[in-house]
């Protein structure tokens, strides 16, 4: 019986990642009208951003310590909001005007372009890594049941991030601007908006939650590899989906109900083999009965 | 004021507009008539930098504004009402009202420009709290108006202010409109499908037809064309 609080918080943990993730997915959604499907290597370069930044932050900072953990998190946050942004603007804003299948093949083309190029030699290598330890390992019991600190530490942070999130959407100058654009860019344009600028720094908080989500992960997971985005990406962005993809609480929420899902699929005997298969089925059949996923709202295509 | 010359926008491979000339003065009300698809939307949109233009010249207080980006021409006191209202149908009255002084830093100045817009559409002040996607067509056109005079226009456009409202609410819109360029002095471009009323209104008007400018004249005459008369006032 004690597996049940146990797997929950391994399921949250894991759904934590995802949430993070998803954030990003739907974020770019929200304003462009596309699934950024290189979302998931910017989660990968988070965690291989951590992996080579820590040696050179405990020169300062001696490493695992919580002041060496945040200066990670933040340097990798900042150098993924720096790639997304990037990205952005090297290889869609030039297909702004374009339709958006073409910006999709590029996305994928892009996603291809990093896992490949981060799998020679020459950058990370193809073979899977350890993640170093950031934060002293810890457990203790609450209970009567024994806790992982890190698996707390993941929940807290993606907490913490998720209300700084809330807060700019809702209430700064730039998120009301978001929402704007998202909601209709001609009519935020008309306001004094610039599009581009709001949609770069879309793609840069997206991509700083996704670069903290690899530091997360890495420190739950411990091995991390050039193609662990692909799964973690093509399942958070499942999440967004579930939640409502342009709902910014739909994806942290379905990023967590898959997780938990997940978790307890493969923790039962006799299914864990399909343990992704059973997300992808309940993803069905939300979809089945919710077309526009748990709290997305109907969307009236004008013609 | 605003003086564009010879301006062509094309769509893809569709062109729209074949060389529209056309000079607001300051202080003027000026009205650019003709049928759906004439290519009315496409010059407003031209002059906001929603659409780029092909080739032609807009100047606005001497300045060339073709080039510059949609927001750079708002910020400069070119605002528009466009076409279909687009107001923040999510958002409250308030926080429409908010995203229009998007630029405003003066929070002086935009309370007491709030107060006004209240005080043209006293309406608006009732449903302050209320999402604009609840209000009816005549609210959202006048909240739409609202929100661009919080952009602090010198220079303001209007996209068919009467389409798809009740009869009663176009009166009080045009009412409020020549209201706010005689006490506020500013300058307007009205386009309309409603050529008798925008006609009545202004003091030059413009007649569009397929992407050119057909007729052009002081407002009176144009009313008395036979061939505007024909095709646009029903006469």
């Amino acid at each position: 019986m004690n597996e049940i609080p146990q797997q929950l918080v391994n399921g949250l943990a894991l759904g934590s990642v995802y949430a993070l993730i998803a954030i990003g997915y739907t974020m770019v959604y929200g304003v462009l009208r596309f699934i950024n499907f290189a979302h998931g290597d910017v989660f990968m370069l988070g965690s291989f951003t951590g992996f080579y930044l820590a040696p050179q932050i405990a020169k300062w900072f001696p490493l695992p310590s919580w002041g060496g953990w945040v200066a990670v998190m933040a340097a990798t946050m900042i150098i993924c909001a720096i790639i997304g942004i990037v990205i952005e603007l090297l290889a869609y804003r030039p297909l702004r005007n374009r339709p958006k299948l073409t910006v999709l093949i590029t996305a994928i083309g892009v996603s291809l372009l990093i896992q490949y190029t981060c799998q020679h030699q020459a950058f990370f290598g193809a073979s899977q890594k350890a993640f170093p330890q950031l934060l002293p390992s810890g457990t203790f019991s609450l209970g009567g049941l024994s806790f992982n600190t890190t698996q707390f530490v993941v929940l807290g942070v993606t907490l913490v991030l998720l209300a700084a999130l809330t807060f700019i959407v809702k209430k700064t100058r730039i998120g009301m601007a978001m929402r704007a654009v998202s909601h209709n860019s001609a009519a935020a344009a008309l306001m004094g908006i610039s599009n581009s600028f709001i949609i770069s720094f879309t793609f840069g908080l997206g991509s700083a939650l996704a670069g903290a989500g690899g530091i997360l992960y890495g420190m739950t997971y411990t091995g991390i590899e050039p193609l662990m985005g692909v799964s973690v990406g093509l399942k958070a962005f499942v999440a967004a989906v579930l939640g409502g993809i342009g709902n910014l609480p739909g994806a942290a929420l379905g990023g967590l109900v898959l997780g938990i899902v997940e978790t307890y699929a493969g923790g039962m005997s006799g299914v864990s083999t399909y343990r992704d298969g059973i997300a992808f089925a309940i993803l069905i059949i939300i979809l089945i009965f919710k077309p526009t996923g748990l709290l997305g709202s109907k969307q009236i295509e004008k013609v | 004021m605003l003086s564009v010359e010879n301006l062509h926008v094309s769509y893809g491979s569709i062109k729209a507009l074949h060389g529209v000339s056309l000079k607001v003065p300051q202080g003027s009300i000026v009205t650019l008539i003709g049928a759906n698809g004439a290519g009315k939307s496409t010059t407003l949109r031209g002059l906001s930098g929603l659409v780029k233009s092909t080739s032609g010249s807009i100047l606005y207080d001497g300045h060339e504004i073709s080039k510059l980006p949609p927001h750079k021409i708002v910020g400069r006191g070119l605002c528009q009402v466009p076409e279909g209202r687009m107001v923040f149908s999510n958002l409250t009255v308030y926080e429409n009202l908010k995203m229009g002084a998007y630029l405003q830093r003066d929070r002086k100045w935009i309370a007491e420009r709030t107060e006004y817009v209240f005080s043209l559409f006293p309406r608006l002040k009732e449903r302050g709290n209320q999402s604009a996607g609840t209000l009816s067509g005549g609210e959202q056109q006048m909240l739409a108006i609202g929100r661009a005079l919080l952009g602090r226009p010198k220079f303001l456009m209007l996209d068919e202010p009467s389409l798809g409202i009740a009869p009663l609410l176009v009166k009080t819109i045009f009412e409020r409109i020549v209201e706010i360029n005689r006490e506020q002095g500013l300058t307007i471009l009205l386009v309309e499908q409603n050529a008798n009323l925008a006609l009545d209104i202004s003091s030059y008007a413009y007649v569009l037809e397929t992407g050119k400018i057909l007729i052009e004249g002081p407002s009176a005459q144009v009313k008395s064309d036979p061939q505007v008369q024909a095709a646009y006032l029903g006469a």
